[in-house]
């Protein structure tokens, strides 16, 4: 007898032919979608035989067969209120299940920025040549099947364009909401931001869940930066304990352009982030730096990868891990720096904190150099906190319980001390001494 | 205050403290001297707790309390303080912080009140002037990127600002210059009172002629080999301390390595 196998990837083809019908688009996205989707098929979702997926496995995933939500969730400003941060009021856009909601968002203080739904963008023509040129250009689909799967499932999202010249005074708070309140859902959040020429901005991204059940939340993001464009990028995820997390983050920088990025991975059952940065022009330069913090039963990998494709471009990465139960970590960095990039600068690092012997992490920084002027380092460190400082903050009369929250707490500072948003930092400061469950009054 | 009663301790199986003893009042200045190697630091961290050290025999009383029983946290607490002869650098920990966190957790052992961060920035912003340490100091993290003289003027911030009664201040000296010196022997001075005692580890005489011992004890070979009062200094200044290393029958004062 012969047992058909059902393959997780058929699940989701009865839906997407579902949304071709309900929200059908122009043309050429139309064939994206339907390129993005085949893609999926063959490609399905990564295993652990894949390098890249090598230490982290999705196939508890694959067995979940979420679906993406259909119905239109339940959440009031209200409910969403704690999410905000007091210094983006009436610049907030919230996206709920991955769907952009205007009725949820706060938009007086954006000015001339644009911030609206990347589906109804497409449509528009003032937009439409712009987002035909850099919609899934540097988050690729074609061999990536989560990438695949999120663009498959485009059907709102957010547009973000910071015109020219202009500087963003209030920073522009995302907001994800995952609502697994009822039922646990398949969320493809997808945005597009263009910082076009010398612009200057602050954007900060907020991954969260209301509810318990368990979800999938596949996002991807794509910066593009214009020349001399200045963003500064936070990345918070703290999504809750039964959440499937995958997300991208695909950067391209312009000719002497400034992009900062700092990421901070707390939440999720399984959490994973690909970033890249693709340096295509000259004297660009950016940090990309992270702190992801693991506890009993918690999964999170990283991966970045940082192209230097053009000369005198500075790179400076800087990611720490916190692990604590038998939390797993991974952490894969690549640095290419292509033939002709002279003069780059380019640093990564990689520094992990296992507060428990169960505990483990995996990294792999890489360093590939094909041109011979160049300044590049590289490391990884995995250590325990150091019995010095521990027995120093005893003789001053601090318990050991507390000193080695203090020493956890000062290691991560230095990650969280970059994020440019006060109301943030202290959050993040609470949120990583409430994962390692002490209490500690900063 | 403190008795020291036929101490011995090793480390990693290897004996480096060897009997010894020593009483200290309250209002006492002891200046432990001795060539390297004569385990005056080990004596130093033995009475600070440091896991390392192992006490094979011997007692400490603290206050009429059996010190060796004592955590090193709970020690702080009841007023001992060592100031480090390598100062730690914790990263991401502002001074302020740390020392309010430190000052509270002495205040709740005592029942006393806790400072809330202003309340404590008055007391830090007085207590600093002890060392001539300005405000700038306080929001950086503890020790890091400090100057030698930096580091050692943070230990005697930190000891103003937790009051010890016994403060073992460990070759404080070693690596100062001359003003820093001044200042942290100055700021040690300011500290000094009828109700606390302090035990001074160093190698050198130089810092006793700003912190003036009642009693100098000589270490050789893990034993004090001779005691006197602050003109054994001045004869150590001169003589060194070979003479002492053979008269307690260790020939040629052939240190051994520090530690």
């Amino acid at each position: 007898m012969v047992t058909e196998l059902v393959k997780p990837e058929s699940n989701y083809q009865a839906a997407f032919q579902a949304l071709k019908q309900t929200k059908p688009s122009v043309a050429w996205v139309e064939l994206v979608r339907e390129s993005a989707m085949d893609r999926f098929e063959s490609l399905g979702f990564p295993s652990v035989r894949d390098e890249e997926w090598k230490y982290t496995n999705l196939a508890p995933l694959a067995k979940e067969r979420f679906l993406p939500s259909v119905a239109k969730s339940e959440l009031t400003v209200q409910d969403i209120d704690r999410f905000s941060f007091p210094e983006t009021a009436g610049s907030q856009v919230v996206l709920i299940n991955g769907v952009l909601r205007d009725d949820l968002s706060q938009t007086e203080k954006l000015d001339s920025i644009v911030a609206i739904d990347l589906f109804t963008a497409i449509a528009d023509a003032r937009y439409s040549k712009l987002i035909r040129n850099y919609l899934a250009r540097n988050a690729n689909y074609h061999d990536k099947g989560l990438t695949a799967l999120n663009t498959a499932f485009l059907q709102s999202g957010v547009f973000i364009l910071i015109p020219k010249n202009v500087e963003l005074s209030t920073p522009l708070q995302l907001t994800y909401v995952a609502d697994a309140t009822e039922t646990g859902s398949a969320n493809f959040p997808r945005v597009l931001v263009v910082a076009a020429e010398n612009s200057s901005a602050k954007l900060i991204e907020s991954f969260v869940s209301a509810g318990q059940n368990s979800y999938f939340t596949n996002a991807v993001v794509e910066v593009v930066m214009e020349d001399g464009a200045r963003l500064e990028h936070t990345r918070l995820q703290r999504e809750s304990s039964q959440a499937f997390h995958v997300a991208t983050t695909a950067v391209e920088l312009g000719r002497g352009s400034n992009y900062k990025s700092t990421s901070i991975n707390l939440g999720g059952k399984l959490a994973r982030h690909d970033i890249s940065v693709v340096m295509n022009h000259e004297g660009s330069e950016c940090w990309v730096d992270g702190l992801y913090v693991v506890g009993h039963d918690q999964h999170t990998d990283t991966h970045s990868v940082i192209d230097h494709k053009q000369p005198y471009c500075n790179s400076h990465q800087l990611y720490k891990g916190i692990l604590d139960g038998n939390g797993r970590a991974v952490f894969n960095g690549k640095v290419f720096v292509r033939e002709g990039a002279q003069k780059t600068d380019a640093l990564q690092t990689n520094k992990n904190l296992l507060l428990s012997p169960q505990a483990r992490v995996d990294t792999k920084p890489q360093l590939e150099i094909y041109a011979d002027d160049v300044k590049c380092a590289h490391g990884a460190a995995v250590g325990q906190l150091d019995q010095d400082e521990l027995f120093y903050l005893e003789t001053r009369g601090i318990n050991p319980k507390l000193a080695k929250s203090l020493l956890t707490y000062g290691f991560a500072e230095e990650v969280i001390g970059k994020i440019g948003v006060e109301s943030i930092r202290n959050e993040v400061d609470k949120a990583v001494l409430n994962q390692l469950h002490t209490q500690l009054d900063t | 205050m403190l008795e020291i009663r036929n101490l011995h301790a090793s480390i990693d199986g290897k004996e480096i403290l060897r009997g010894i003893n020593l009483t200290v009042k309250k209002g006492d200045v002891h200046a432990i001297m001795g060539p390297n190697g004569s385990g005056k630091s080990t004596l130093a961290k033995v009475l600070a707790g440091h896991p390392d050290y192992e006490v094979t025999a011997g007692e400490v009383l603290y206050e009429g309390r059996n010190l060796l029983e004592m955590a090193p946290d709970e020690r702080a607490r009841e007023g001992v303080f060592m100031a480090f002869q390598y100062p730690i650098e914790v990263p991401g920990v502002s001074n302020a912080q740390f020392l309010r966190l430190a000052y509270n957790e002495k205040q709740k052992h005592h029942g006393r009140d806790e400072l809330d961060p202003l309340e404590f920035k008055d007391l830090l912003k007085e207590r600093a002037k002890v060392v001539d340490m300005d405000a700038s100091f306080m929001t950086r993290s503890v020790n890091e990127g400090f100057s030698g003289g930096e580091k050692k003027r943070n230990e005697i911030l930190q000891m103003a600002v937790l009051e010890p009664k016994l403060a073992i201040l460990d070759e404080t000296d070693s690596g100062l210059d001359i003003d820093a010196l001044r200042v942290v022997a100055g700021g040690v001075n300011q500290l000094q009172g009828a109700d606390n005692a302090i035990i001074l580890v160093t190698h050198y005489q130089r810092l006793l002629n700003y912190i003036v011992p009642d009693y100098v004890h000589v270490l050789s070979n893990g034993r004090i080999a001779k005691e006197g009062g602050k003109e054994l200094a001045l004869e150590l200044e001169e003589k060194g301390y070979d003479w002492i290393v053979k008269a307690d029958g260790q020939g040629g004062g052939v240190a051994a390595p520090a530690n």
